[in-house]
């Protein structure tokens, strides 16, 4: 059994479990096991554009100083958030020897974080160590006649530098659903924004973006959406509906992890959903129940 | 939204887009005014304006800018930023001006009214970090 | 040793003055000649009235504790906070669904964390406040109830906060949370209140209000004082 050290964060934690428990079970049956850190905080959730903003990057850096002094290289996350902020803040602090040292100074409560962890997102740990050729080998339950649209968000791939696939034209999404036997249905807005924390301060925006992202889901035929983020998964299922006359094309989501899951013969985690994915689930012969 | 682009130098204020600069780390003149930021801005339709006029009104270093709606409408989603021809970073110089008006005490939001839906975390802290000071 | 030599200087409010060394820094003060009327109780470390916020010689430090607990030293710059100003939502424990992390609703700062923990160094109990936050943003209203157990909610945390969090009053909105809801069942609490509404004590109750005040003094003395 491969081990690696795992970062949950917020949404995971609590809401988004599901996407935790199938990533549990998936990893499992891949032979691998996600051994979560014994303390940590939040990653701040949204990276800091600024320049001068070191104090945004304390939450980062205690978590990288941590998984560091427990004698770790890598850190695995599963929301799409959390791994941009941490591997994005990884790099605000190591790229300039000034800002490393002054948050060290303020963290004076932790060991010193000398850089060098190395944030890893669940879809790379697939693609690039587990393999889809083993993932595909694993498969018990394959997806067959499942048309499935990618979407990507922002933060996956967002920036270039930090991203996990190209920006404009990811395809990690596609290999790994190709590979559990679904058929990828990529769509136009596939890598455009959901609204985000923009759900708090103005619904009426997710709900706009939800409604634009599942219609074009919803013109290429696929069943369902996968997403990557538990914020994206919430506005498409939660928003999606709210959206004026959205109701009668409603497209549900699920976390790729929990497609990982089903396919691999492993707990899919289906909870209660605002959109239930069971019925588009189940035409395609592939029941699951949602446990109490 | 055009009346606000006035290009009287009364109101030009270089030491306002240095700051600007300063903060995001991007040259706001860089920017050529070609609109593909706004073009492909999954939220320029709340926006009052669009993201190359807040480069330009940064440009001209009016500081009205810190009073445009269009930064709290960006959810630093970097769709312009990877498509800018010219390489700058819009998502960066929104957050700088969003910062320059949190750190005057201008915020958007009160935390407060969130509305008494479960949002999850990412929402509430995002909104947090971004609009509140 | 002489007697001078046994005093040290503090300066209160930036003020000097000569003191006995070994006093806590609530005696220093009234030894200096201040009358504690606010910002002063029970004097043994658990009402949590008296925060204070200090610094030593040649630190740039600033540290926060009690007052009552904390012992003055040589060269200590002190300030006493008379009371900590600091909103607390107001809720109704059984119409709050526990399941909705109704701290992240009533308290929606503790999203504001930056997970700096001077919260955690200001603490005069030597609580992990800001790993409760932390807890109370993710809904482990357990864990928060559990870590927050011994706050004696003198609001230094508070004080402190960059984030301009009220995490006293987010632990002990968990702790109620978690009594009412989450904790198991106590039998013998159970048992006790049956008890009670039986009517089993009701002879003992009706026999110390016949009492006169000296031999309840007489009682209250002779009683059983756990150690």
């Amino acid at each position: 059994m491969n081990s690696i050290l795992y970062y949950p964060g917020c949404g995971v934690a609590d809401q988004a479990r599901s996407m935790e428990t199938a990533a549990r079970g998936a990893l499992g049956a891949l032979g691998w096991e996600m051994e979560e850190m014994e303390r940590w905080n939040c990653c701040g959730t949204v990276y800091s554009l600024a320049t001068d903003d070191l104090m945004r990057h304390v939450g980062p850096a205690r978590i990288l100083a941590r998984v560091q002094d427990a004698g770790h290289e890598h850190l695995l996350t599963l929301c799409s958030m959390c791994y941009s902020t941490l591997k994005r803040s990884e790099r605000f602090l190591t790229e300039e020897r000034d800002r490393l040292d002054r948050v060290n100074a303020f963290l004076d409560d932790e060991p010193d974080y000398t850089g060098g962890v190395r944030v890893v997102h669940l879809l790379e740990l697939v693609r690039d160590e587990i393999g889809y050729e083993a993932v595909e080998e694993a498969v018990q339950r394959p997806l067959s006649g499942l048309k499935v649209s990618p979407y990507y968000g922002c933060t996956l791939t967002r920036p270039r530098a930090v991203g996990v696939d190209d920006p404009e034209r990811p395809r990690v999404l596609e290999d790994l659903l190709l590979a559990l036997g679904a058929e990828p249905v990529s769509s136009p807005q596939g890598v455009e924004c959901c609204g985000a924390y923009l759900t708090a301060s103005a619904p009426e925006v997710a709900r706009r973006r939800a409604g634009a992202i599942a219609r074009a889901a919803a013109r290429g035929g696929a069943d369902l959406m996968v997403t990557s983020c538990p914020l994206c998964q919430y506005n498409l299922d939660t928003r999606q509906g709210e959206a004026p006359g959205a109701s009668a094309h409603a497209v549900p989501s699920l976390y790729f992890t929990q497609l990982l899951a089903l396919a691999l013969g492993a707990d899919p985690a289906v909870d209660e959903q605002v959109i239930d994915p069971r019925p588009v689930l189940a035409a395609r012969g592939l029941a699951v129940e949602v446990k109490a | 939204m055009a009346e606000q682009l006035r290009l009287a130098k009364a109101v030009l204020s270089v030491q306002f887009a240095r700051r600007v600069e300063e903060l995001s780390g991007q040259s706001p003149y860089r920017c050529y005014q070609c609109g593909k930021c706004g073009a492909g801005c999954p939220f320029a339709d709340s926006m009052d304006l669009l993201p190359n006029q807040v480069l330009r009104l940064v440009q001209l270093g009016d500081e009205k800018v810190l009073e445009a709606g269009a930064p709290w409408s960006c959810a630093s989603c970097l769709a312009c930023e990877v498509r800018c021809p010219r390489g700058v970073d819009i998502a960066k110089v929104m957050e700088a001006v969003r910062l320059l008006a949190l750190r005057k005490g201008r915020s958007p939001v009160a935390l407060g009214k969130v509305p008494g839906e479960r949002l999850p975390q990412i929402a509430v802290v995002g909104i947090s970090r971004k609009m509140t000071p | 040793m002489s007697a001078e030599q046994d005093m040290i200087r503090i300066y209160i409010m930036g003020k000097a003055y000569e003191v006995p060394g070994g006093l806590t820094i609530m005696k220093a003060m009234e030894y200096a000649g201040y009358r504690l009327v606010r910002g002063v109780g029970c004097r043994g470390g658990f009402c949590g009235a008296c925060a204070t916020v200090f610094r030593r010689a040649g630190d740039y430090k600033l540290y926060a504790d009690l007052a009552c607990q904390a012992t003055a030293e040589d060269e200590m710059y002190i300030a006493q906070i008379p009371s900590v100003p600091a909103e607390r939502a107001s809720w109704v424990l059984t119409e709050l669904a526990p399941e909705d992390n109704p701290i992240l609703a009533l308290y929606p700062e503790v999203a504001r964390c930056v997970a700096c923990n001077t919260c955690t160094r200001a603490c005069p109990q030597e609580l992990e406040v800001m790993d409760y936050i932390q807890a109370a943003l993710r809904g482990d209203i357990p864990q928060v109830a559990e870590l927050s157990f011994d706050c004696v909610q003198c609001g230094l945390c508070a004080m402190r906060c960059p984030a301009e969090i009220v995490h006293y009053h987010v632990g002990q909105l968990a702790r109620r949370i978690y009594g009412a809801y989450r904790a198991p069942e106590a039998g013998h609490l159970a048992a006790r209140v049956q008890e009670t509404a039986r009517g089993d004590f009701d002879q003992e109750l009706d026999k110390l209000e016949q009492m006169s005040k000296d031999e309840l003094v007489e009682l209250y003395r002779k009683r059983d004082v756990e150690s």
